[in-house]
């Protein structure tokens, strides 16, 4: 089961590395990852989704992480109320006579268009995992050209 | 004032009570060794880097506190490697500090670098790159809190050449704070009591101590508790000496190597009172058959090592001897065991421990001998092979802190250079190294070190011509195929002289007392070449992934 970890570190280098040698050194694979400053700019906010297996394997992956000497908190919001996101950027091919079609379509979502340009549009969404899921199923009739996701962020209540 | 980093590494080490330093000078690490020179720490000249790293871990396993050992950039660094993971495995303190090309130039493949940090990230509890001599003070005091706290490790300190030349007012900071670190040491109270009802209900319980007893200084406590529920204590390879070989409820090590009495009663248990150890793969065997029918209280400071291997009733995260007091304050009487106890008895009556006489000296009389000459008191360190498992089998250890072996890494080449550093640790001490024919010629260069520093470490080969626990792994796994497990050694009495050592060379088991007198007698290093029976093996036996009950060999 996917879980989504909300890891806070010490903003010092390294501590990427350690956090991702954690896992590789025991074969978990990260799903996403995003890492940021938080209000402190002494304290960034990790926010990685794991594929645990069983909950043995969580159990270790929360230990381990909080084994490491800069991390400071490791809350697995996944077992909490929460709210989580992810930005996406689509490139998908555009034509003027779909341009309605489109945007009403961009409409359903938290989603624009950004930029256009000779026969492609960018476009822009946020949204939890089912909307961006959602999204890129239709978006997938005009012909996805490229996409960057910035992986999950996500808050607890 | 204003001190170089040198200065201001040198001054804190002083301060943070350090008595030796073993290492080895390089580039990179020369503007602190300038300040070695006359800053009045002692410091042992190695002659590999990998033995200051064993030399320092040996320092710590018989002291309880910080090694410390120093090397240059790039090879030095990578020379630790082995060291480093060797005390991280088996949580020893230890603080390593390697010198670093300049600032400016990390990065660029200058000559003799490497990211050590990043090689060591691994096999380090933390390390430390110092960008800024104004952070030094900080970091080492950091390096050494951290080090020594929670579950002990090894630290590494990267130090570049210009941050070593570089000036800072020095400040000790008194107080350590590091937010994401906060080791817990008081158990909890509610999961106390718990496994204080799960005691007073067990028909069959067993104590299973581990190295965090040694780490804890929580022997005394592990006995008053053995003693008050009166049931049988057994231990891993890190955990001998936490309770005395020679006391009646001692079943003595389990697992791979472990007696088949003690094999046999864990699996027989009902409750299983886990202290500082962590179900490590050689105690256990195949996990799924061990101990089918026994409840699990684990005490452990680590609290990734509880509910990693097996499953647990009863989960106290705190410092081993802290939480065996309150749990020895917690139990008002003991279980009825005495069926128990008396099934425990027929066990050890069964499966007494013994091996045949056979027509050359038998390795594991070496060792009894060496038991019985030095009274069970001496600081044994070893290598790792078959001589390890005979020298934890057959000396019956009585205190803490008097078996040195590298345990979780299985490290070749450990002994000798830990030997070296337990004396220095403990120069009151008969310090033996017992090795193989094989494992000694891995550091053999620290001979050369005891001499020049009068480190009167005395070495028993216990020489078969084989890598001897390899050779028995294929002749019982793999044919009798002996592929390259004969091994060919010098003169080994000889090439003791050659470095200004004694050397003795023993045949016949009537010799093999008067050697250990003599050594034990000799003021100097001393090397025994015992020529053992080549093809003996170290029974009782587990096969790898069997059920820790299906033993092999050494049965009566």
């Amino acid at each position: 089961m996917k879980h989504t970890i909300s890891v806070m570190v010490e903003n010092k280098f390294g501590v990427l590395a350690r956090v991702a040698g954690l896992f590789s050194a025991r074969g978990y694979n990260i799903t996403s990852l995003a890492v940021s400053e938080t209000l402190d700019p002494g304290i960034s906010c990790m926010t990685i989704v794991v594929d645990a297996k069983d909950e043995t394997i969580l159990e270790q992956i929360e230990k381990q992480l909080n084994k490491l000497i800069d991390v400071i908190t490791v809350t697995d919001v996944t077992k909490k109320e929460h709210v989580d996101r992810e930005l996406v950027l689509v490139r998908v091919n555009y034509a003027a006579k779909d341009k309605a079609k489109l945007e009403s379509l961009l409409r359903k979502f938290v989603a624009k268009l950004v930029q256009h340009k000779e026969d492609t549009a960018i476009i822009e969404a946020v949204g939890d995992q089912a909307q961006i899921k959602q999204l890129l199923e239709e978006l997938g009739q005009f012909g996805i050209k490229e996409l960057v996701r910035t992986g999950r962020i996500a808050m607890a209540h | 004032m204003k001190l170089s980093g040198s200065l201001i590494l040198l001054e804190c080490l002083k301060r943070e009570g350090v008595e030796v330093i073993f290492g080895y000078p390089g580039g990179q690490i020369l503007p602190t060794f300038d300040k070695i020179y006359d800053f009045g720490l002692k410091f042992i000249l190695t002659r590999h880097e990998q033995g200051a790293a064993h030399a320092a871990d040996g320092y710590a396993r018989v002291t309880g506190k910080v090694g410390v050992c120093i090397a240059t950039s790039g090879p030095g660094a990578t020379n630790l490697v082995t060291g480093i993971a060797n005390a991280y495995m088996d949580s020893i303190p230890m603080v390593a500090i390697t010198g670093q090309v300049r600032t400016t130039l990390i990065g660029n493949d200058a000559f003799q670098e490497a990211d050590i940090t990043g090689i060591t990230r691994p096999i380090t509890k933390h390390n430390f790159l110092v960008k800024d001599v104004k952070d030094l003070a900080r970091i080492v005091r950091e390096a050494f809190y951290i080090a020594s706290t929670g579950r002990p490790g090894p630290v590494l300190i990267d130090l570049p050449s210009d941050v070593q030349l570089a000036e800072a007012e020095f400040e000790w900071p008194e107080e350590v704070k590091i937010i994401g670190y906060n080791p817990t040491y008081v158990g909890h109270p509610g999961q106390i009591k718990r496994a204080a009802k799960l005691i007073a209900q067990a028909k069959k319980p067993i104590l299973y101590l581990g190295g965090g007893i040694i780490t804890s200084g929580a022997s005394l406590e592990a006995l008053e508790l053995a003693e008050k529920i009166n049931c049988p204590v057994t231990w891993t390879l890190m955990g001998i000496g936490g309770f005395p070989a020679t006391h009646r409820l001692s079943l003595g090590m389990l697992g791979m190597h472990g007696t088949a009495y003690a094999n046999h009663s864990i699996m027989e248990s009902d409750l299983i009172i886990a202290v500082g150890a962590r179900f490590d793969d050689r105690v256990t065997g195949r996990l799924d058959a061990f101990a089918p029918g026994a409840k699990v209280i684990h005490i452990d400071i680590d609290p990734s090592s509880i509910s990693k291997n097996v499953k647990v009733d009863v989960p106290i995260v705190g410092d081993c001897r802290q939480v065996l007091r309150a749990l020895i304050d917690d139990l008002g009487h003991g279980p009825e065991i005495d069926e128990w106890l008396k099934f425990v008895e027929a066990l050890k009556k069964k499966y007494p421990m013994s091996y045949k006489e056979k027509s050359k000296i038998m390795p594991q009389y070496v060792i009894e001998e060496l038991d019985a000459v030095t009274k069970g008191d001496a600081i044994i360190c070893t290598e790792v092979g078959q001589h390890q498992m005979w020298a934890a089998q057959w000396y019956k250890y009585i205190k803490p802190r008097t078996f040195i072996s590298s345990g979780g890494l299985g490290t070749m080449g450990f002994g000798f250079p830990a030997a070296m550093g337990a004396k220095i640790g403990r120069p009151e001490k008969i310090v033996f190294n017992v090795a193989g024919d094989g494992s000694i010629q891995m550091n053999i260069q620290e001979l050369a070190t005891c001499v020049a520093n009068d480190i009167h470490v005395k070495v028993a080969i216990l020489n078969n011509g084989y890598l001897g626990m390899v050779r028995q792994w294929q002749e019982l796994f793999y044919k009798h195929r002996y592929s390259y497990t004969p091994i060919t050694s010098p003169d080994f009495v000889r090439l003791a002289e050659s470095y200004g050592a004694v050397g003795i060379r023993v045949e016949h088991k009537k010799d093999v007392r008067p050697a250990l007198e003599r050594a034990i007698e000799t003021d100097n290093t001393v090397f025994i070449d015992f020529r053992v029976e080549e093809e003996e093996n170290v029974f009782p036996m587990v096969p790898a992934g069997e059920a820790i009950n299906n033993i092999i060999g050494g049965l009566a």
